[in-house]
């Protein structure tokens, strides 16, 4: 990746907003048989929630970025739009690259003012990850994460062993499966392993 | 498109535009509103950020170190995600640390362009580890401070100090619970593992007790609500310590000891000194004063950015 590319994307002036290269526009439209995110051409400007909404994620491209929660906000203000980010790890690689993707496409659909802000309270949760999103992680044999734990009163209780989450095999649906590893290819996934089919598969952890 | 392979997604372009996501990261905080809490000392707050900063930055360094060497494939997997965490936290503070001091330094000059005595994190973080034992004794006790310091961090005055804390709890959350579950398996484990479990908590607690002693900075953000003041964490501290080791079969006083001085850190092959510290006591590495063990560091994670002076790929 360039470092001219990517220094120019996130927070520009609009009126300096470069070419959008061909490679990201790819990326940020993925469906572009039915394509929403298209200008149309008598000039009326797309609906841009419905464009930030096609957008997906890098690290799990089978989910829009509004499913899996990052997307918090999507406001136009006349020929403006402003999209609110979070990040679902302090440390995620891929939030540049996820400014860029939602700008190019935005750009692409006709909007020239597009602003691209972060928030970071409140934190990023697995509870945001929309119903249909859940239905795509198992669709593509990654199990969900249940709901988020709900912490009591006081300090930050310790685990000592490792927790028993019940997780259904996705391969053959078998409920007897075992934690192989907490930490996954990515910071929010865990790899588990059926006892029954002995298949690996990985599973979202809650947060 | 079909996405039967997540990682296919990832390489399938025809140039290089997902192969990596590069070293041109701008800005974490883009679009982030940076005013700064009124009644606080923007210098005070810039040295406490880079506290917390320098602690994650160089313990992520050192927990990086461990990847290709660590004793089972997922435990490579477990050091890589705990350090990408700290080094996002890192990541978060150096910014705020530059915004706080309104020098313009961005997290890469403060990440690679300052010298060893501008570090603020304790000697604990930047320590070499003998073997996979004192990791792991380390990673605890850095970890279960850092978490009880960001619990009560989520109420700080200053609204991007209480955000990193509250992503960040979620986060050192699961490293202390890996950091124990492995203190435990090793201390009530073999006779040798237990022995060298043993040896890494005594060789450490003396130096871990830098992390209770509150630099002068923290006591004034403490008081105008912004920091927390360390003497306060020791209670839950001793707690959690007390129930690892416990469950670990080993001593579980070793930590109690409130003796700290440089020389526990090593300091016998010191750096050329620190600024030093006011009022006489003894510096620390809050103040800027570190062993060679961070001049190792340095030389490595600098090395790059210092020959390639705005070097991006």
């Amino acid at each position: 990746m360039n470092a001219a590319l990517r220094n120019s994307s996130p927070g520009a002036p609009a009126d300096s907003a470069p070419a959008v290269p061909a490679a990201m526009l790819r990326s940020s439209s993925p469906g572009a048989a039915a394509d929403p995110t298209a200008a149309t051409p008598g000039g009326v400007l797309p609906d841009a929630a419905g464009v930030v909404g096609a957008v997906v994620d890098p690290e799990l491209p089978m989910l829009t970025l509004t499913e899996l929660g990052v997307v918090r906000d999507v406001r136009q203000d006349g020929d403006e739009v402003v999209v609110t980010i979070t990040p679902t790890y302090s440390g995620c690689p891929a939030m540049d690259s996820i400014r860029a993707d939602i700008r190019a496409a935005l750009l692409q659909a006709g909007y020239e003012q597009v602003d691209v802000r972060t928030v970071l309270a409140p934190a990023w949760t697995t509870d945001w990850i929309s119903e249909s999103g859940k239905r795509k992680l198992a669709a593509a044999g990654i199990v969900p994460p249940g709901p988020a734990p709900r912490r009591a009163a006081g300090p930050v209780p310790l685990t000592l062993t490792a927790r028993a989450t019940p997780a259904d095999c996705p391969r053959c649906g078998h409920a007897d499966t075992e934690v192989l590893a907490a930490f996954g290819a990515t910071a929010c996934r865990e790899l588990r392993r059926c006892r029954a089919c002995r298949e690996p598969f990985e599973r979202v952890k809650e947060i | 498109m079909a996405f039967d392979d997540a990682y296919r997604a990832l390489t399938d372009h025809d140039d290089d535009a997902r192969w990596a996501y590069g070293t041109g990261f701008a800005d974490p905080f883009a679009g982030v509103p940076t005013e700064l809490p009124a009644g606080v000392d923007p210098a005070d707050l810039a040295a406490y950020c880079l506290m917390l900063g320098d602690d994650a930055l160089i313990m992520s360094h050192r927990l990086q170190e461990w990847v290709t060497r660590a004793p089972e494939l997922e435990d490579e997997l477990a050091l890589a995600n705990i350090a990408l965490d700290l080094l996002g936290q890192a990541r978060l503070l150096l910014t705020r640390a530059g915004q706080a001091e309104g020098s313009g330094r961005d997290e890469d000059t403060m990440a690679f362009r300052r010298e060893a005595a501008e570090f603020r994190h304790v000697c604990l973080a930047e320590r070499a580890d003998a073997d996979f034992a004192h990791l792991v004794a380390r990673l605890l006790v850095l970890s279960t401070w850092r978490l009880a310091a960001f619990d009560r961090l989520t109420a700080s005055r200053d609204p991007m100090l209480a955000a990193v804390a509250a992503k960040g709890i979620k986060e050192i959350t699961y490293h202390r619970d890996y950091a124990a579950q492995w203190v435990v398996r090793l201390g009530d484990g073999t006779e040798l593992s237990h022995a060298r479990m043993a040896a890494a908590a005594e060789a450490i607690a003396a130096p871990a007790g830098e992390l209770f002693r509150p630099h002068e900075v923290e006591i004034r953000l403490a008081a105008a609500g912004v920091a927390v003041d360390p003497s306060t964490l020791r209670a839950e501290f001793d707690a959690v310590l007390g129930q690892v080791l416990t469950a670990a079969t080993l001593d579980p006083h070793i930590f109690d000891t409130e003796m700290y001085a440089p020389a526990d850190c090593g300091a016998a092959a010191t750096m050329p000194p620190g600024p030093g510290a006011p009022g006489g006591r003894p510096p620390s590495g809050r103040d800027g004063e570190h062993t060679a063990a961070l001049h190792d560091i340095l030389t490595e994670m600098q090395s790059l950015a210092r020959a390639v002076p705005g070097g991006a790929w």
